[in-house]
């Protein structure tokens, strides 16, 4: 390590605690404390980065999350690497990897600074005007521009750090840790608010921490030294929970705060293993206290984007903080009197200050007058009117600036220097105020946007508030945290406060220069490479809308959202249009305030807790018995069950075949199930059902057909009358839900005067369906007691019975269209009857099918799947299921709209049978039906919804809608493929047993 | 992310319940005597303000009531929520 670039031990790094670290390849040493940009200016290294669309050298501009140029790629590992993380915020640790990220194929040869040579041919929107079109050539420009413009690699692999939610309720959360935040925090915990403070640094303190000036004095101790002894008292404050290097990303309504909590990222990679890396912790707080400071703002100017060019206060923290030095020569180039904060602590330091450009007037208050007294050369009323230094800065041009600041004059003067610090005053950090819905009013005494409306039970106290000097923020503390927490008095009325203060304010939003600005590049953006010129040329161009501005220009778009630079873009705008600012508006801050990974955001929620599923009680044997399974709503069902090396289709044919040919079982447990009691039970029924349920005798089931308002068919399901007052409904799987949930709201909202109560009990019931000519046996078998006689028990009926000692309900009803009976039992018995009806079985060759099955053998029966043959445009008319709407009731849910002009066309898509030319053709779902494939547009007139190869009929059947379908049977039309087109015939849509034989086989 | 008073359970988080459109629509009890025009002012037209709405929501992951709320869309201030059938506080 180059020691000379460490001032005297800071008390905020640990000198006896070396780390090694690599950046960019090279090994480097810092000490315990350092971030990597600390350590990396502490090596002599400001150059990190090359521009985003010029790939200009850049270099640590920064101290903070508001960094725009440092932004690094950590750890090569394919799984642990992580784009985009802020140099400026990571902590070194022994073992840390990181390598530029917007330089390919180094830092130091940098092939795209070729665009720094033709960015006369960059302006703003470029990308979009010349990459854009024509569209077709954007594959081939996109690799170009993607690679060149290096925006860090994603992980390949699944990261394999560990994550977690948390939820904190507080009634006070203090958001930020510097002098506000902790005299809020503490005021807060002492009156009994149970009190939150979180800080997104490692340490409490924030910029007065290491203040080291004689100009800021509390009670006659420098103001650091006094907070330290506020800090040291917080451990014994009941009430106060405080959370460092975490950052609060999110402030949405309602008090409703994410803030992310860094747990290891600091440590070594043996001490991070095992261990929660990040914390996303959502927040409910009854007040919230914004102390989030503010952020230096640069200075706009020709060549201003120079390694070595850092923000003053970042000096003065590298330096007082760190303990580490930014340059040998430094100028500071500034147009308030922090800068000279800089300057002086430099010196103090013996840093060598070279000058002090001053945008103002000569200025006479007490910090400016001790530089004069150090002898540290002032420039009144001058501006930089450029800069040199390729990878860092050599020297800076100054000229004497106009009257009114539009131009400059005189001769130019030129000064060494291998650090130049810029303040141009400072930006209140709203951003989150602005998240949670504030609305800002601009002060045009400091050129700032400041809080002026609350949307939620907030305040903003401290530099986010606009007050940036000692004075004013203690004493508004006093005023206002007391109002707002509505308590007698704070531990702060007291105080003796000394600070200097600003008496002489001027800004000039875009500096000028002897070159005409077209020949200038002042950066407005550093991350997006955005420049002075690129928003004037928007506003040349007619836009007008800051959001326009903003993403013709890309200010403000970057992983910073121009934390730094946008205050500038509209003061130019502001400028070059003449609205004023108070009337242009801020863009929007959109959450997060910093990036967030992945990981955070999903918490515990990866792999198989990413999305839960629902197994039925039988789910087991399904595995054991080598299912493949689908998904449908959160269930998993058996799909097929292939036997060695069987393909999906084989395992279909087979298992249909069988179905008809002796038996089948299938798990239909997932149906929904809704106990429906109540005097007015069948009341309610006929209103929300098609058909008409009155008069359905006790033991008897029916098939129903549920519609919207709108007259489109919505769920459909058998429903048995177990009682006089007491139904059961099943709907689809899918569907149960939001059937129950439809059927509440209209119970609740539209006929509260009906007695009925709805359960759901889907879970309570395990279905077991065994269909085909022998169930009727194998039923017999394991229910000898039951009378089975189609006498007895036809179909559409219901009986209770026991298998052994256990109730269970048998419904005789169909969707295949063969013979079959579904047994309902307690869930927990599911698995042993489903065995028991194998074991029954097996001399019938029983054999298990899954949904795929199912849905082959309905579909040879013409019987509809609401979702698949059904998309909420169809009403039954449409279905070809006239039968099932009621024409005597006077009313249904859904049934004035069947004759609404619109549902009453004979030319809607209406449900039809389909059969290729070709019998082995099978159709694909969702192919397009048209009439004439030479006509241009080809008019398409409906689609397929359901194809199939039938086993039992030996050809390809499908079902699909068809505009005016109804009519065309026999009519021959055509389906278009990529390669072929497809000769189909309109069918009946009941390919097989039309007569309904099998029922009673 | 709202914190919505149930009248039937106090103060939960907006994540239990689910929003259900436009407030104070009441089925016509005989929709087979309207006209198209008049049914279709029933069923499609939403006035969709931009200020003071009144709304119904369920608390579907709590009690499965259903329950209006007056709500400013523009702030999504929460003026007051109160149960079905009862009259809406005068605005
Ligand atoms: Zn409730």
């Amino acid at each position: 390590m180059t020691k000379n670039l460490r001032t005297k031990a800071s008390k905020f790094i640990d000198e006896t605690t070396r780390i090694s670290f690599k950046f960019d390849g090279k090994v480097y040493y810092g000490y315990k404390g350092d971030t990597l940009a600390s350590a990396l200016i502490a090596n002599g290294i400001h150059l990190v980065a090359r521009s985003f669309k010029y790939h200009r050298p850049r270099g640590i501009m920064t101290a903070g999350s508001e960094e725009p140029n440092a932004i690094v790629q950590v750890n090569g590992n394919s799984a642990y690497t992580e784009p985009n993380v802020r140099a400026t915020e990571i902590e070194i640790y022994d073992g840390l990897e990181a390598s530029s990220q917007n330089c390919w194929p180094n830092v130091n040869f940098d092939i795209g600074g070729i665009n720094n040579i033709l960015s006369p041919v960059l302006p703003a929107g470029f990308y979009y005007k010349t990459f854009m079109w024509p569209a077709s050539f954007w594959e081939k420009y996109e690799y170009f521009i993607r690679k060149s413009a290096g925006l860090g690699k994603s992980p390949t692999k699944p990261d394999p750090d560990i994550y977690e939610h948390k939820h904190i309720h507080c009634d006070v959360l203090v958001i930020g840790g510097g002098i506000s935040g902790i005299m809020a925090a503490k005021t807060a915990a002492e009156n009994n608010f149970k009190t939150l403070l979180l800080d997104e640094k490692p340490h409490l303190g924030g910029s007065t921490i290491y203040q080291n000036s004689d100009f800021d004095k509390i009670n006659n101790q420098s103001s650091s030294t006094w907070l330290e002894n506020e800090i040291s008292k917080l451990k014994d404050i009941k009430n106060l929970e405080i959370k460092t290097r975490t950052s609060v990303v999110a402030y949405h309504g309602y008090n409703f705060l994410l803030a992310r909590e860094n747990l290891t990222d600091h440590l070594p990679f043996d001490k991070k293993k095992n261990k929660i890396r990040q914390r996303l912790i959502k927040i409910r707080a009854k007040k919230v206290i914004v102390a989030t400071g503010s952020i230096e703002r640069p200075l706009i100017f020709n060549n201003n984007d120079r390694p070595g060019i850092i923000l003053s206060s970042a000096i003065k923290k590298y330096s007082d903080y760190y303990g580490v030095i930014c340059g040998n020569e430094n100028v500071l180039f500034t147009n308030n009197d922090s800068a000279y904060e800089t300057a002086i602590s430099l010196f103090n330091k013996g840093i060598r200050v070279n000058a002090i450009i001053d945008i103002r007037d000569k200025v006479t208050s007490s910090i400016v007058n001790q530089a004069e007294k150090l002898s540290i050369k002032i420039y009144n009323s001058f501006t930089i009117v450029d800069t040199s230094g390729y990878r860092r800065i050599k020297n800076i041009s100054i000229m004497k600036l106009s009257k009114d600041g539009q131009s400059v004059t005189g001769s130019k003067t030129q000064i060494n220097c291998d650090c130049l610090g810029v303040s141009g005053g400072w930006t209140p950090a709203v951003h989150l105020f602005t998240q949670s819905g504030g609305k800002l009013k601009f002060d045009y005494d400091d050129n700032v946007f400041k809080p002026n409306k609350y949307p939620s039970d907030q305040i903003s106290i401290g530099a986010c508030n606009g007050e940036f000097d000692l004075d004013t923020i203690i004493k508004n503390f006093n005023n206002n945290v007391k109002t707002y927490l509505g308590i007698e008095k704070t531990s702060y009325e007291n105080l003796n406060i000394s600070a200097s203060k600003e008496i002489l304010k001027k800004n000039i939003w875009l500096l000028p220069s002897n070159k005409p600005i077209g020949k200038t590049k002042s950066f407005v953006d550093f991350q997006n490479d955005a420049t002075a010129k690129d928003i004037k040329l928007a506003l040349r161009e007619g836009f007008r809308s800051i959001e326009h501005v903003k993403r013709y220009t890309t200010t403000g778009m970057g992983t910073d959202q121009g934390k730094l630079g946008n205050m500038h873009a509209l003061g130019i705008i502001s400028d070059t249009s003449g609205v004023k600012m108070s009337d242009l508006g801020t863009t929007t801050f959109r959450p997060p305030y910093t990036p967030l990974t992945f990981g955070t955001i999903v918490g515990r929620n990866v792999g198989e807790f990413f999305d839960i599923f629902r197994k039925t009680p039988m789910h087991d044997w399904h595995v054991k018995n080598n299912a493949e399974f689908e998904n449908v709503g959160q269930w998993k069902r058996a799909w097929y069950y292939p036997k060695k090396n069987e393909s999906m289709h084989d395992a279909v044919q087979r298992e249909s075949k069988a179905a008809r040919d002796g038996a089948g079982i299938l798990d239909a447990s997932t149906l929904g199930k809704i106990d429906i009691q109540g005097s007015d039970a069948s009341e309610f029924l006929n209103r929300v059902y098609t058909n008409a349920w009155s008069k359905l005798a006790v033991g008897k089931c029916r098939y129903g057909l549920m519609l919207n308002e709108d007259g489109m068919v919505y769920d459909d399901g058998v429903t048995t009358r177990l009682d006089e007052n007491h139904y059961i409904m099943t709907t689809t799987t899918g569907g149960a839900a939001t059937v129950l949930g439809k059927l509440e709201d209209y119970l609740q909202t539209e006929w509260p005067e009906l007695d009925v109560y709805l359960t759901s009990v889907t879970d309570h019931f395990a279905t077991i369906s065994v269909c085909g000519p022998h169930s009727k046996k194998i039923v017999k078998k394991i229910i000898p007691d039951l009378d089975l006689s189609d006498e007895k028990f036809p179909h559409m009926s219901f009986k209770n019975a026991k298998i052994g000692n256990i109730k269970c309900r048998v419904m005789r009803i169909s969707f295949t269209g063969e013979q079959s009976y579904e047994i309902n039992i307690q869930a927990n018995f599911g698995k042993s009857v489903w065995e028991k009806c194998i074991e029954a079985g097996e001399e019938f060759n029983i054999t298990p099918y899954g949904t795929e099955t199912m849905h082959l053998l309905r579909a040879e029966k013409g019987f509809i799947i609401v979702g698949q043959d059904t998309d909420a445009t169809l009403t039954p008319i449409d279905l070809q299921m006239d039968w099932i709407v009621s024409k005597k009731k006077y009313d249904f849910i859904g049934k004035r709209s069947l004759y609404r002009s619109d549902t009453i066309r004979e030319d809607r898509k209406q449900l039809v049978g389909i059969i290729t030319e070709d019998p082995k053709e099978v159709l694909e779902e969702g192919a397009q039906i048209v009439a004439d494939v030479s006509k241009k547009p080809v008019e398409m007139l409906g689609h397929i919804t359901s194809s199939y190869f039938s086993p039992n009929l030996n050809k390809s059947i499908a079902l699909g809608v068809v505009k005016g379908g109804k009519d065309m049977l026999g009519k021959k039309l055509f389906v278009p493929m990529k390669n072929k087109v497809i000769n189909v015939q309109i069918a009946d849509p009941v390919f097989l047993d039309k007569d309904n034989k099998r029922l009673n086989a | 992310m709202f914190i919505i008073n149930c009248p039937y359970c106090g103060e939960r988080e907006q994540s239990e319940f689910k929003a259900g459109g436009e407030a104070h629509i009441v089925r016509p009890k005989q929709p087979t005597e309207l006209s198209d025009d008049e049914w279709a002012e029933y069923l499609f037209m939403r006035k969709n303000i931009k200020g003071v709405q009144f709304e119904r929501w369920v608390h579907i992951h709590g009690c499965r009531k259903w329950f209006n709320m007056v709500r400013d869309t523009s702030n999504d201030q929460i003026h007051a929520v109160y149960k079905m059938g009862e009259k809406p506080p005068v605005k």
